[in-house]
């Protein structure tokens, strides 16, 4: 792990504190109507596998995390269900995609529902937006199908006339509980 | 009728039954995880009187607690009037006594009955406050070795040391590269459930083999990231070595990763890992010495156990600070609860390698173990197929060397899988009074 990064994802946690307790949005329709189509976008890339676009909302320093419990505030120094960066986010795409990836040889697929989509003010300083939304995942694998849901916090900057994300914490309702097999993408 | 254990298990190889006969699960329990050394938790879990942690032993739910006067229990988690579970979280604090929250008896922290509401109910009837039969029955015996807490439920048998022999390395392994000589448990357990039989993981631990071949695409996939950062800034994260080594060509892995069997069905199996060498290590190295002197201080960071596994349910990764337990649910599915541990008086730098094993490799998000869940998957499926009666355990069979105590393995021999049908074997006969 580079210093870059470290510096980078400071900054950013300071504002993932307020993310779980927004409740209401505070900026104009517009604002959250572009908002909601970005994190509409993004669960659509998941469902239709387009993972390197999928990566591409990141920012060159953004972060998926997906806390292990639910009373983590930062990303560094504590055990994660995924604490991924841009490379290793890579990593996931091409084992995914190795011909080879014995776990994903099976009919596979995926179905998101984003809503309750809050969208709080831009920080003054950075720009940065907060958004809070929940969502709902359905997961085939082979002649099953199984359930997630839970809650996400993006932290957004402005690119062009859409968004890159800084920081995406994913709360999974079951994080504590025995997975039944294992996660094998972003949620 | 009743299977006999000795026509499952010939000297390499074993019956599919052994994998997919539900009653044979049932004696397994009996004769195997509810007579032995069953690993519940680590001490630093419980920091003060009344935490405690429930935990499975065989068929039996369990809790463990630090009692008043700082010792640990482990308790049957029932009460014996009704049989209602008297604690139901993963973990907590029950203050000085657990009560029933049925009808209301109240039990000491060792588990003795302190008292029944309306007791003169009981007066001319059988029950007494003293009959230990209404106290909450306590596990035959608990011991601690390094921090590790295990319990049996049968009186008879070794000593918790005895039982581990020459696998005790891995918690001294573990437990001696901490400037301190201790370790604490990392409060975060991962949960995960397999749709196999336990005994698939077991032997997996042991595979030297299968690294390469299951987890080829983690493997290249992490190399390629790696290059690419090589080639454009000079460097790599060093973690993502985790991932990359099983990239490595197989003929490497029969080459390092040498097998030591010990009685019981435990083994150890070497590393395959470099060990780092950046500025951070080479600090801990210092402070290692100046702690144990040189020559100690270098014997403890030279010994390379990449697992120890401790038949019938726990592997740890001592340079990695990682513990995996199983509990058996039912024949074909296994549920394993993952932990990390932090060496006391390392730098947090320290603690971070182990943490990036962890969230990589053992977390429910991981990148590796996801091939050998579905390996496994795959063979539960396939132990039910009649196409032969047999599962072969043939590589290396009668090139161990070695004597009494221990013997070794080569050159991806599956001696340790051997070893562990000679435990299980042990075990099942004497059980069913052979």
């Amino acid at each position: 792990m580079n210093a870059d990064r470290r510096a980078g994802a400071v900054q950013l946690e300071a504002l993932a504190d307020g993310a779980g307790k927004m409740v209401r949005s505070s900026v104009d329709a517009e604002t959250r109507m572009n908002v909601e189509e970005f994190l509409f976008h993004q669960a659509d890339l998941l469902d239709t596998k387009r993972w390197s676009e999928y990566v591409g909302l990141f920012s060159g320093n953004g972060i998926y995390w997906m806390p292990a419990r639910a009373e983590q505030t930062t990303w560094q120094g504590v055990p994660s269900i995924f604490a991924e960066d841009i490379n290793l986010m890579n990593i996931r795409v091409k084992r995914i995609g190795h011909p080879r990836a014995w776990s994903q040889q099976m009919e596979w697929a995926t179905s998101h529902v984003v809503a309750n989509v809050r969208v709080g003010a831009p920080d003054p300083a950075s720009g940065i937006l907060t958004a809070c939304s929940n969502f709902h995942m359905t997961e085939l694998r082979g002649d099953y199908q199984r359930y997630f849901a839970g809650r996400y916090a993006h932290q957004l900057r402005r690119r062009g006339d859409a968004f890159e994300i800084m920081l995406q914490r994913v709360d999974l309702l079951s994080a504590q509980i025995p997975f039944d097999y294992v996660i094998q993408a972003w949620v | 009728m009743k299977t006999k254990p000795a026509t499952l298990v010939q000297p390499d190889r074993v019956h599919r039954r052994c994998y997919a006969d539900a009653e044979l699960f049932e004696q397994e329990l009996r004769n195997i995880f509810e007579k032995t050394w069953v690993y519940c938790g680590h001490e630093t879990q419980l920091r003060k009187p009344g935490d405690y942690a429930t935990v499975q032993i065989g068929r039996q739910p369990m809790i463990m607690v630090r009692d008043e006067s700082g010792a640990i229990q482990v308790l049957y988690n029932r009460c014996p009037h009704r049989g209602a579970q008297l604690c139901v979280r993963r973990d907590g604090n029950t203050g000085e006594q657990f009560m029933c929250s049925y009808h209301g008896w109240r039990f000491n922290l060792r588990g003795g009955l302190l008292g029944v509401p309306i007791e003169d109910g009981y007066s001319n009837t059988g029950m007494t406050m003293t009959d230990p039969e209404f106290s909450m029955k306590r596990a035959a015996r608990v011991e601690i070795y390094r921090g590790f807490v295990f319990a049996r439920l049968v009186e008879q048998g070794p000593s918790l040391v005895e039982w581990l022999g020459g696998a005790r390395a891995a918690f001294d392994d573990m437990c001696d590269r901490s400037p301190e000589g201790e370790v604490e448990i990392i409060p975060v357990c991962h949960r995960v459930v397999q749709h196999s039989n336990w005994k698939l993981f077991m032997e997996n631990q042991v595979d030297v083999l299968h690294a390469g071949v299951t987890h080829e695409s983690a493997g290249r996939a992490a190399m390629a990231v790696e290059q690419q950062l090589q080639q454009a800034t000079g460097t790599a994260p060093s973690e993502y070595k985790f991932l990359s080594t099983l990239a490595l060509p197989l003929s490497k892995f029969a080459e390092l990763l040498e097998s030591k069997n010990f009685p019981n069905g435990h083994a150890l199996i070497a590393a395959y890992l470099e060990q780092p060498r950046d500025a951070d290590t080479l600090e801990y190295e210092r402070v290692m010495r100046e702690r144990y002197g040189k020559k100690k201080a270098d014997e403890i960071m030279g010994r390379n156990a990449h697992h120890v596994v401790l038949y019938p349910g726990v592997s740890v990764q001592p340079l990695l600070l990682q513990l995996r337990v199983i509990r058996p649910l039912t024949v074909d599915s296994t549920l394993s609860e993952i932990w990390h541990f932090r060496l006391k008086g390392a730098s947090d730098a320290m603690y971070r390698n182990a943490l990036q094993y962890f969230n990589l490799i053992n977390s429910p998000a991981t990148l590796v173990n996801a091939d050998d869940l579905e390996n496994w998957n795959r063979c539960q499926r396939g132990v039910v197929s009649t196409a032969s009666e047999w599962i072969s355990f043939h590589r290396g069979c009668g090139s161990e060397t070695g004597g009494p105590g221990v013997t070794i393995g080569k050159a991806g021999s599956e001696a340790p899988l051997r070893n562990q049908y000679r435990a299980w074997l042990d075990y099942m006969n004497q059980g069913e009074g052979m």
